[in-house]
């Protein structure tokens, strides 16, 4: 049991690689995305411009959770954890997205 | 750090020692400190999931009436709403996020000082966030933007007579006419863009207000390792209650990553 467990331990400390220079460099990348977003949110583009912010904020989460949530150098289930979470997100959002906007598609309902 | 998580591994397999050789902050149910570590970060994921969910939920359903009504809400959004408070407060969160990182990263290398000193920031911060948004919610109250009997579209610029805006208004007119059901189901398009208004300004104050629940929940959690910190509690061994809260904090950032753009930035183009 103990051999199961041990190398989660010593995986864990692999954290150890990651410091303030990479959290100063994906602030920074936050920041520029937050600045892209609201560039995009200037132009017109119809309902692209809704898709385009929403990208950007996809990309921001994941950045978070990569680096300041150490998912990226965490064992391999904690990622099943977080993507699991992400993954019943997008079954429930969706599922209900796909009801409401293909309402009235249908001929005389 | 790996070889000593071992050692107390064996030495706790073995049954030998009561209270000797193993790290006082291993709880007994554990094999060793990375096991108890890995169990405490699975159990978070596990509840920040159900968070996803909920927070997910009321998203979703917001981008239903968005795009249903995309200009009532495109109205909403760039006269009630101060897109400037907006963004000081998100990159105000973004820097409390990035102290918060330093705060975990110092609980890594043991350094206690540090540790105080970035967990004070990210309260500063998180405080500071907290009072802007009363004061956007000030400027809402006085607008008459809080959805009600006192609910007011005068500062929302909208049309004086709008188009009739969806299929949906459409059809709960047709069918309520053609049915001849009581007339207090007919719904005017003044009515139903009024409604509309309303309903954005129900998602705003409930999204942000949420949120803010959650800051205040994390706030605390900050303040109780923030004294964990002072006592020096944490050791690179030990500092999970540090990451844990961290982890919290994170996530209440990745929740306004969301509504900033859905709330704030729907129609600055117009």
């Amino acid at each position: 049991m103990s051999q199961t467990v041990t190398p989660t331990a010593r995986h864990d400390h692999a954290e150890g690689h990651i410091g303030p220079r990479t959290y100063l460099v994906i602030f920074g990348a936050l920041l520029g995305l937050m600045a892209l977003t609201i560039v995009a949110a200037l132009f017109d583009l119809g309902a692209a411009n809704f898709i385009v912010a929403m990208g950007i904020a996809s990309v921001k989460m994941v950045l978070i959770i990569l680096y300041f949530m150490h998912v990226r150098y965490s064992d391999k289930l904690t990622w099943v954890f977080s993507v699991a979470a992400f993954l019943w997100l997008l079954i429930l959002v969706g599922g209900f997205l796909n009801d409401y906007f293909t309402r009235g598609l249908v001929a005389g309902r | 750090m790996a070889e000593t998580a071992h050692a107390t591994a064996t030495a706790h397999a073995h049954g030998g020692g009561h209270g000797h050789a193993h790290d006082p902050n291993l709880a007994h149910h554990f094999e060793d400190m990375g096991q108890q570590r890995t169990s405490a970060t699975l159990g978070m994921w596990a509840f920040l999931g159900t968070e996803v969910m909920f927070f997910g939920g009321l998203i979703g359903s917001y981008i239903v009436y968005r795009f249903t009504s995309p200009d009532v809400f495109g109205a909403a959004s760039k006269y009630g709403l101060n897109v400037w408070l907006g963004t000081i407060n998100t990159v105000i969160l973004l820097t409390s996020s990035l102290f918060m990182a330093f705060a975990v990263h110092a609980g890594e290398t043991g350094d206690r000082k540090a540790q105080v000193r970035y967990l004070l920031l990210t309260m500063a911060l998180g405080t500071l966030f907290m009072v802007i948004k009363g004061f956007e919610y000030r400027e809402e109250y006085h607008e008459h933007l809080i959805p009600g009997p006192h609910f007011s579209t005068e500062a929302l610029h909208l049309p004086e007579e709008p188009a009739p805006p969806t299929a949906s208004a459409e059809h709960a007119h047709e069918s309520a006419e053609t049915l001849k059901t009581a007339s207090f189901l007919t719904v005017t398009p003044v009515q139903f863009v009024r409604q509309r208004a309303q309903m954005f300004f129900v998602f705003y104050f409930f999204m942000t207000g949420l949120h803010l629940l959650h800051m205040v929940i994390g706030l605390g959690l900050v303040t109780w390792v923030l004294i964990l910190a002072r006592r020096g509690r944490f050791t690179p061994s030990y500092y999970t209650p540090l990451e844990m809260t961290g982890l919290y904090w994170h996530f209440i950032d990745i929740v306004w990553v969301f509504l900033y753009p859905l709330l704030y930035l729907v129609a600055l183009h117009k």
